[in-house]
């Protein structure tokens, strides 16, 4: 009984978060694509560096780093242009925007030096 | 109700009242920042006067080395240096083992004046840049402590710091040290993690990584920030106060700070391999999974996120373990715990004692005594409880920082009186944020019961009052932004407005309470407050001039026949830069490396860097050793000049001879042959006659009591109070050549080889070179032929 319930519950569960989340808007779910790809390139790399040896470790940390770092920035967009959050309900959806791009510019700038 | 209606009519002329109010406080706070600037620099400028602009001490001279170097030969030449003037015969990578914020500042500085056709040269630069960046350092706490408690307590510590004598003592005009720059670049990450906490902008988070560069650029103590911000992440997740200000304050800076740790070369992979950086590794991976747990929270129902509570820990708790387990492994195999020396010997204070004796012998990595406390922070001692206390009414994100700040830096600060340094602005905040309080507390209660101001008064606190009435949680800020919707005069009143309500900690009735203390009571409290303060102001002027402006390398003492100057250390590397080869080695204790190789420019073979254990070693093997062994082994190294530093005829007590136990105890944790009880009788240091035979052979006791007994007939050691042991001996091997005025140095050439060998020795030379030849054909022409 505890196992079928269970599977019921697991089952209940998955659907009620598609359903919550296919409500959210479409540049929030733009934004969550976006982190995915770059999560889904850092994964690529670490599979990469684990097949070949991490030789040229600043390559390997720069281009890792770059990725989490864009989708952490990306993260912090979606935070701050998300209507449903009140803390940010007086930030122009242009400057977090504009903040969003300044950051990442400055990530770039040191990741390519750091490439090698 | 009847209040809020003479409220909105008194509205207008109370606006104008606040803005003019404010508008004049915010002038009045621009020219007291102006002048606490000035006060910052001119404190520190004692040393200046009372001897000259000259570096202090031992460190301060290699950087300016490396200054000169960088003025001289550009950027890039500075960043591929190898340094083949010290540790002779390894050299040095300058451009990989020095923390180049320093340099990179003072030669910005110098080359932006020059550029303006303002010539000054690079040694004032050097010299004056520290007092500047204190001057800097007191604004970036004024702008901290303005995010915790408001522009008054701001202003309070920023006074403070200006003045406390931990921070004069490494900033002195003089005193060109990584500290100078790096106190600067603390204060300031902080004030832009605790502003980005505050606001929640990501512009923040961008120029607190950028700060967080400079810190890193600058001194090795960055290390602290990178534990400390982590921690006081955790501290907020745990207490409750996770919000999404706290993620975009946390999870940029430690990606982009990593990627920037690791552009300086000194750090260089350190930021992703030693384990004084895997808690912002931590952190950041709990940062996240409290995130997602919240989001997950906020679009399910409840009874859905019951399950998926259940689901998420019965299958992730399996993977959990086998990770943490993988990772546990990993950081166990290394024998250190991927820790380094030093910050292994601040978590456990007896380590360095135990395995590296080089590290437990540096004077200012000794744990402080108490009355060095009250020495170096005075009167903020008794503040800063007071203001931890201040802190907690009422908690908020910033303030929770500042206490969780200034618990670490004490405990660090007990362990390393290096650390002290630390801990002074920390003190200076919290110390700042109880003045502040506490004058508020008299000065509104003077004001409310002098007559004819009460009136407007009473505005102001129904104002507050209907205020501290919307105040139910803990954050402050979030009540700062609803006021801010309602209205939004200035910034300053913002602030002002904030100030008045913290106070009475959200109760009315506890307001009304705090406001009635007796006028005279509060005027008398008030006069002592300024007179604690003038007793702070007068011992910090005080330790600023006697006790901290001292170069260290020039000596001075007054007698009844006036002052006498001890210029000996300048005149001995003087003599060594006008009469010696440019090519010959020095070798000296490491304490004198950089200096010689900066005034005398000479190559030396240890210095203060002290990164190869087992070269000095070696060298204080040869200290420590009969003058034949010392010879050879010397003569293997190219040394060409021997230079001793001895305080017995002036009573100088920083000699090599009082430091000579930590060159034996060096020396014979690399090299078993030297024993430290074989130069100590019953446990006992001497060098008078009942010294032990192997003290009274060694190099050191002969290189610096050589011909000591002319000077008094006697041979009294003035800073060992006896009379020396050995007082007639000729040296086999050395040969001295200069000694300085006051005997405090003394230098000695190594004897070269005889030409001819005649006698006895040629017959055991020739048995010995016959049974050896084979294997030492080579190293005959080394070999000591006085044997």
């Amino acid at each position: 009984m505890g196992r079928a319930s269970s599977k019921e519950d697991v089952g209940a569960l998955f659907r009620s978060l598609r359903s919550a989340y296919a409500a959210t808007t479409l540049n929030l779910k733009i934004i969550d694509l976006y982190v995915g790809f770059a999560i889904f390139t850092a994964l690529i790399q670490v599979v990469y560096m684990v097949m070949v040896g991490s030789f040229p470790f600043n390559s390997f940390l720069s281009g890792v780093l770059s990725c989490v770092g864009t989708a952490v920035l990306a993260v912090c967009l979606r935070i701050q242009v998300n209507k449903e959050n009140k803390e940010f309900k007086d930030l122009p959806p242009e400057r977090a925007f504009a903040d969003f791009v300044l950051c990442n510019l400055v990530l770039h700038l040191v990741m390519i030096n750091f490439l090698g | 109700m009847a209040a809020p209606e003479t409220s909105t009519a008194a509205v207008p002329t109370l606006y104008t009242n606040n803005t003019l109010r404010n508008a004049f406080g915010g002038v009045l706070s621009f020219f007291i920042l102006l002048l606490i600037g000035v006060m910052a620099f001119s404190i520190r400028l004692f040393s200046v006067i009372k001897y000259e602009s000259v570096i202090h001490e031992f460190d301060p001279y290699f950087n300016y080395r490396v200054t000169q170097f960088l003025a001289k030969n550009g950027i890039y030449e500075f960043w591929n240096w190898f340094d083949d003037r010290t540790w002779y015969p390894l050299g040095r990578v300058i451009g990989g083992t020095v923390y180049p914020g320093l340099t990179l500042t003072a030669g910005t500085i110098w080359w932006l004046l020059n550029s303006l056709n303002i010539p000054l040269s690079v040694e004032t630069v050097c010299v004056f840049t520290a007092p500047i960046f204190s001057a800097f350092a007191s604004w970036a706490t004024f702008l901290l402590t303005k995010e915790v408690k408001g522009t008054g307590a701001g202003l309070t510590a920023a006074a403070l710091l200006a003045m406390v004598p931990s921070y004069i003592s490494r900033s002195v005009a003089g005193s060109y040290d990584n500290e100078a720059v790096a106190i600067f670049a603390l204060i300031f990450t902080f004030y832009l993690y605790i502003k980005t906490l505050n606001t929640g902008s990501l512009f923040y988070a961008t120029l607190n990584s950028i700060a967080y560069f400079y810190m890193v650029c600058s001194w090795g103590g960055y290390t602290f920030i990178i534990n400390l911000i982590p921690m006081h992440v955790l501290l907020c997740i745990v207490t409750g106060r996770f919000s999404s200000r706290l993620y975009i304050a946390y999870a940029p800076l430690v990606v982009l700070g990593t990627l920037l740790a690791a552009l300086v070369p000194v750090v260089g992979f350190n930021a992703v391999m030693t384990s004084e950086h895997f808690a912002s590794f931590l952190v950041f991976i709990i940062l996240h999974v409290v995130a997602f747990v919240y989001y997950i929270k906020g679009i399910l129902s409840p009874k859905m996120f019951k399950v998926a509570v259940t689901l998420v820990v019965s299958v992730g708790l399996a993977v959990c373990c086998a990770v943490i387990a993988v990772l546990i492994a990993l950081v166990a195999s290394s024998p250190t715990k991927g820790w380094s020396g030093r910050s292994l010997s601040l978590l456990d204070p007896t380590y360095a004692s135990k395995y590296i004796p080089i590290i437990a012998s540096v004077s200012e990595h000794q744990p402080p005594t108490w009355p060095s406390y009250f020495m170096d922070i005075n009167v903020l001692a008794f503040l800063v409880p007071a203001g931890i206390i201040a802190c907690f009414s009422p908690l908020s994100d910033s303030s929770s920082f500042v206490v969780l700040y200034i618990a670490t830096s004490v405990y660090f600060s007990g362990v390393m009186v290096r650390l002290m340094l630390v801990f002074a602005p920390a003190a200076c905040i919290t110390s700042g944020i109880a003045l502040s309080q506490s004058f508020d507390v008299f000065t509104r209660s003077i004001k409310f019961q002098l007559p004819g101001i009460s009136s407007s008064m009473e505005v102001d606190a129904v104002e507050t009052s209907s205020a501290t009435a919307e105040a139910q949680n803990d954050a402050v800020k979030t009540e700062k932004s609803e006021e801010t919707s309602k209205n939004r005069p200035s910034k300053k009143s913002k602030k002002k407005e904030k100030e008045k309500e913290e106070k009475p900690s959200t109760k009315a009735k506890a307001e009304k309470r705090l406001l009635a203390l007796p006028l005279d009571s509060s005027v008398i409290f008030l006069l002592l407050l300024i007179l604690l303060g003038a007793f702070y102001v007068v011992h910090c002027v005080w330790a600023a001039a006697e006790a901290y402006s001292a170069p260290s390398i020039v000596l001075t003492s007054r007698s009844h026949d006036g002052l006498h100057v001890f210029d000996d250390f300048r005149e001995a590397y003087g003599w060594l830069r006008h009469n010696t080869d440019v090519d010959d080695k020095v070798a000296s204790w490491w304490d004198y490396g950089y200096q010689t190789t900066a005034m005398a420019n000479r190559t030396v073979i240890v210095d203060n860097n002290t990164w190869n254990n087992t070269h000095i070693a070696t060298v204080g093997t040869a200290m420590s050793s009969p003058e034949k062994a010392a010879w050879e082994i010397f003569h293997s190294l190219d040394v060409k000049y021997v230079l001793v530093v001895f305080g017995g005829l002036v009573g100088y007590p920083s000699d090599d001879i009082n430091k000579f136990l930590w060159m034996v105890r060096i020396g014979g944790g690399v090299f078993p042959h030297i024993k430290e009880p074989d130069y100590l009788r019953d446990g006992q240091y001497r060098i008078d006659s009942q010294a032990t035979p192997t003290m009274l052979n060694c190099l050191m006791y002969k290189l610096s009591y050589y011909r000591f007994v002319e000077t008094d007939g006697k041979g009294f050691d003035r800073v060992r109070q006896t009379e020396i042991g050995k007082k007639y001996f000729k040296l086999t091997h050395f040969e001295e050549v200069f000694t300085t005025h006051h005997w405090m140095v003394r230098i000695y050439k190594l004897k070269p080889p005889k030409n001819r060998i005649r006698g006895k020795t040629k017959k055991s030379k020739s048995k010995t070179s016959s049974a050896s030849s084979r294997g030492k054909r080579s190293g005959t022409g080394k070999k000591n032929p006085w044997q």
